[in-house]
């Protein structure tokens, strides 16, 4: 049985490690990037929801995803061995008309089996959380929320699909489902055909296209919604022990401040729906950070200066009609699947909504599940020289000269870090590229924001990948124009990079 | 755990001073850098402009650099390369840990003072503020320089350069010499940034428009830069409404500054200035650790190398002096305090047993002015400040001497009139 | 007649000079001091510059090696000289003061960088 899965986003690469863990499927994933995670699953606030937002008489099933796949990620990321934290949230009220609008939260907590979620007030709400502003009267308090690396996520959950037999191809674009018929042959890509028998759309922003090609769900689009970010320094001194939130408004959906698993205070989302064919702008705009900057001196004591905003970035986030979530299996044609519109809180539930699609493609389809009995379900993530000790670092050191070897020093990132990410990309099939390395090793993600060690990380890539430094790829483009004289030399196509 | 009195961090110009002279006077000294090379940043600048004042000759800054080199081979310091160094310990007024991270593996050094030479950063398109995306094609002046000058590759072919400081300006000329187009230099405030020298040979000379009170709103580019979105700003510095245009560019180099690089400095609890953005010092360049002193763009961003150079000297003369006696002895402290049309003024302390050096910036451009300090009766004429030439005024002791009882100098510039 | 408007590089006063050639004679106005003056008739009469850049090296640790006139040569000769940096490549090792090129525009390229040779 061959299964294609649309998407190596969260969603994409969830359902595939689920499958993998099944005999006889032959599971591959297609992706139109470069790299994993890519897409909406790269730039998001990074929180495991309790599940206590969501109103399970409009979304049931989003509900009842959310609060299981806060429960499985706990199993998850210490199998793949992902960055999270577990520091609960508070939904932070200033005033008796937004103590009863976030009172609602509870309720929805009861009825969806969050434990846990309860108002807190003055002392206790200071004891939670230092930082809170001193205006805030009180906070609903969920213990169960977490904190997770969220790129880290996408590509452990890629690499241990991948050990477990999962195909990845990457920078293939799924063109078009064909379909012969009513049932399911494959897909059309950029590179040629895939044949499948069962074909999983989890294209995220993509994924109305995806749907329309395979001829359902014709009235179905996806809209861009945009959301900016704000990141500080490690450095800088506010660090929320929190995740702190906002009272969302029926204007906002409230923003969101709390200290990253990376040590950053993070602070977003803006929410602003695009035009649907404004599937690529992901720019800053000032309005959108001076929001930000506004909401979050709302919840902190105090923010930190503007200086030490380190990057600012903004992330697309699928927004279906009524911001339903369409997950169906179809039998015309017969073998597809939507898990498409999947908006918040589809990080949290991937692992859950990776689950109940599996169940879905074996009941549509009337596949027998059987359980593999070699399914390896942990992942060892990166040796890294930050963060431990100096006799730790010193034996790794030993072992290797290149962890001696520092390229980025904001981060201090070693040498051989660098190549680690390298083999770990070619060992998944994905290229290496500048983006690719940086967000799995954090070079460049410090205060200098690579302009110390882009150059040196790009010589390390050249050398390893055997092209030059002026053509390692940044994310899909060159990094640098050409030879430094190809201009004198007045012959443009010189330049094989641009 | 090896042990030495004096660790000197950054083998650039105000390190490799630093380390030579220490060494000169008889300190047990061990200088670390990074790199593979001793040199620091002149190593990737190929302009002349270096060592006029230090050396007396016009050198490039790659020649500069090897004039330092072989200063400290003379001295015989021992010099470390490839080291990192992890953190810093401060274990007593008079010891401290550095812990260094090499090929080799963890070293731990015992020292009884330190150099902090460790340069500056610059300043990223992200702390300017600049919203947009931020596609592939962005560098800072920098890492498009050390791209350049020293790897042979050229970073794009229509470029906009944000910000108008020496590095962008020098930049601009040598993208402009390689026959790249420079669309613009882009600057926020109504002078340039850089030296009048280097608007003159590097703007001027390849007509490349300066654009003065103009900011980058927007870096437009879906993977590779497209173009910039410009607009003229107010007197408070904020984009005029309506003002906006777009220049295509493939390239965007971030020329808007340099930062000292404080961090390790910030992690044992040095204050720091906010308006140097380096750590606050003594006339010995000691930092508010004792023992621990600071010099070249690590203490504050000079605008001649001669005088990271000289700063090297002056905290290696600082070390000798806390080394000898125990640490430094003086008790009576006199504040610089920043008078009128001053931005920054280092040392923030001064004693009156020793000749000192002052550097400062003004804030604002201003012709025919005296550079003074009433409590000591100094009065020097200047035809022209500009913030971005640093002023340098020499002290003897004699004229400090006159500062006995007072609780605080001023540095202050004035018109002559 | 010929008018031209210089920005002075002698100090940070940075003087705004008129300079004006009548005939052979050059006038200069708005300098506040003789340097000032003097300058200016250098730029007007025969401007001259340095040229820094890097030629291509083969077989180097660094791939270039920065270059600088000998002397500097008159300014609407820069683009020759860089012109002649296009195709040239040198085999490493390189020294400091190394003609790496001889005679262009009454000047030769001498290397300000060194660069080893890589077995």
């Amino acid at each position: 049985m061959k299964i294609v899965v649309i998407g190596a986003g969260i969603v994409g690469v969830s359902i595939a490690r689920v499958l993998s863990m099944y005999d006889g499927l032959d599971v591959t994933v297609i992706e139109k990037q470069a790299d994993v995670g890519w897409g909406a699953s790269k730039a998001n606030t990074s929180i495991i929801h309790p599940g206590h937002e969501e109103n399970p008489r409009e979304h049931p099933l989003r509900s009842k995803l959310c609060v299981e796949g806060n429960r499985m990620w706990r199993t998850w990321v210490k199998e793949l061995d992902i960055p999270a934290r577990w520091p609960g949230e508070l939904m932070v009220f200033t005033s008796s008309e937004e103590e009863r609008e976030a009172r609602r939260y509870v309720e929805l907590a009861k009825l969806n089996g969050v434990t846990g979620v309860r108002v807190v007030y003055d002392r206790e709400l200071r004891n939670l959380e230092p930082w809170v502003n001193p205006a805030a009267t009180g906070a609903v308090y969920a213990p169960t929320a977490g904190t997770i690396s969220p790129f880290e996520a996408v590509i452990a959950i890629a690499e241990n699909a991948v050990e477990n037999g999962v195909k990845l191809l990457t920078e293939t674009e799924a063109r078009r489902i064909i379909v012969k018929g009513g049932v399911v042959e494959g897909v059309e890509t950029n590179r040629g055909f895939v044949e499948a028998d069962v074909v999983v759309n989890a294209a995220g922003i993509h994924a109305d296209e995806v749907s329309h090609s395979a001829g359902v769900e014709e009235e179905f689009r996806i809209r861009p919604r945009k959301g900016e970010y704000l990141i500080y320094d490690e450095d800088a001194s506010v660090k929320p022990a929190r995740i702190l939130h906002t009272v969302p408004t029926p204007l906002t959906k409230g923003v969101y401040a709390l200290t990253t698993v990376h040590g950053n205070l993070l602070v977003g989302p803006t929410a602003e729906d695009l035009p649907y064919e404004a599937k690529e702008d992901v720019s800053t705009t000032d309005k959108g950070l001076k929001l930000l900057s506004r909401e979050a001196s709302k919840l902190l004591k105090e923010l930190p200066p503007k200086s030490k905003v380190v990057r600012t970035f903004a992330g697309l986030r699928p927004e279906p009609p009524k911001g339903q979530w369409l997950i169906r299996a179809y039998t015309d044609p017969w073998g597809f699947l939507n898990v498409a519109g999947i908006r918040s809180p589809g990080f949290t539930a991937a692992p859950a909504i990776a689950s109940y699609v599996v169940q879905l493609i074996a009941e549509t389809y009337d596949i027998q599940l059987r359980r593999r009995e070699k399914w390896n379900p942990y992942r060892v993530g990166p040796t890294r020289v930050n963060g431990v000790g100096l006799d730790a670092v010193d034996s790794i050191i030993r072992k290797n000269p290149d962890y001696g070897e520092i390229l980025c020093y904001c981060r201090m990132v070693s040498k051989a870090e660098v190549l680690e990410a390298v083999e770990r990309m070619k060992t998944i099939g994905v290229k290496p590229t500048l983006d690719g390395v940086k967000f799995r090793v954090y070079a460049g993600l410090g205060k200098c924001q690579g302009s110390f060690c882009r150059w040196r990380v790009a010589a390390v890539l050249s050398q390893a990948t055997g092209v030059p430094l002026y053509k390692v790829a940044v994310g899909a483009e060159p990094y640098a124009f050409g030879d430094v004289k190809v201009l004198l030399k007045g012959d443009p196509s010189a330049s094989e990079g641009v | 755990m090896k042990e030495c009195e004096v660790v000197v961090l950054g083998g650039g110009p105000a390190g490799m001073a630093a380390a030579a002279r220490a060494a000169g006077l008889g300190l047990n000294a061990l200088l670390l850098d990074n790199r593979e090379t001793l040199g620091g940043i002149p190593l990737q600048c190929v302009h002349p402009g270096f060592g006029v004042h230090y050396f007396g000759e016009d050198l490039t800054g790659t020649l500069f650099a090897y004039r330092l080199m072989e200063k400290v081979e003379k001295s015989g310091v021992e010099t470390l390369l490839k080291a990192h160094v992890h953190s810093i310990e401060v274990e007593a007024y008079d010891e401290k840990l550095v812990n260094v991270i090499t090929r080799e593996g963890v070293l731990r050094l015992r020292t009884k003072a330190i150099i902090y030479a460790t340069g500056a950063r610059e300043r990223t398109l992200f702390e300017l503020g600049v919203p947009g995306g931020r596609p592939a094609g962005v560098f800072t002046a920098g890492e498009a320089q050390l791209l350049m000058d020293l790897y042979g590759v050229l970073p794009g072919k229509e470029i906009v350069i944000v910000g108008s400081g020496d590095v962008g300006l020098i930049m601009a000329r040598r993208f402009a010499l390689e026959n790249a187009k420079v669309k613009a230099v882009v600057e926020i405030m109504p002078w340039p940034g850089g030296l009048m020298r280097n608007v003159v040979q590097c703007l001027m000379d390849f007509n490349i428009p300066l654009l003065l009170n103009h900011a980058v709103v927007g870096v437009v580019g879906r993977r590779r830069v497209e173009k910039v979105v410009v607009a003229k700003v107010d007197e408070e510095l904020k984009p005029i409404e309506g003002t906006e245009f777009e220049i295509p560019c493939d390239t965007v180099v971030v020329a808007a500054g340099l930062r000292p690089n404080v961090d390790l400095l910030e992690k044992i609890g040095c204050s720091i200035d906010q308006a140097t953005g380096g750590p606050i010092v003594n006339d010995l360049l000691e930092t508010t650790i004792p023992g621990v002193f600071a010099a070249g763009n690590a203490l504050v961003i000079n605008d001649l190398v001669d005088y990271a150079a000289e700063q090297g000297e002056r905290a290696a003369e600082g070390a000798k002096l806390f080394v000898e006696n125990g640490g430094l002895q003086t008790t009576d402290w006199i504040p610089v305090s920043r008078g009128r049309n001053v931005r920054l003024a280092v040392p923030h302390y001064m004693c009156t047993e020793r000749d000192a050096t002052i550097y400062a910036r003004v804030l604002r451009p201003e012709k025919n002015v005296f550079v003074e300090i009433p409590e000591l009766q100094v009065r020097k004429y200047v035809a022209a400040v500009r913030p971005a030439e640093m002023l340098r005024l020499k002290l003897t002791r004699e004229q400090l001497k006159q500062a006995d009882g007072c609780d605080k100098i001023t540095l202050t510039v004035v018109p002559r009139e | 007649m010929n008018e031209t408007e210089l920005v002075c590089i002698i100090c940070p006063a940075s003087c705004t000079l008129k300079v004006s050639t009548v005939g052979g004679e050059v006038k200069v106005e708005g300098a506040s001091c003789s340097r000032g003056v003097e300058y200016a008739r250098r730029e007007a009469v025969n401007p001259v510059r340095h040229v820094m850049t890097v030629v291509k090296v083969k077989n180097g640790d660094l791939p270039t090696v920065s270059v600088i006139t000998s002397r500097p040569v008159p300014k609407k000769c820069v683009s020759e000289v860089m012109k002649s940096t296009a195709e040239l490549e040198v085999e490493a090792p390189v020294e400091l003061g190394q003609v790496i090129l001889d005679n262009v525009c009454g000047a030769s390229l001498v290397a300000t960088r060194r660069v080893k040779r890589l077995v």
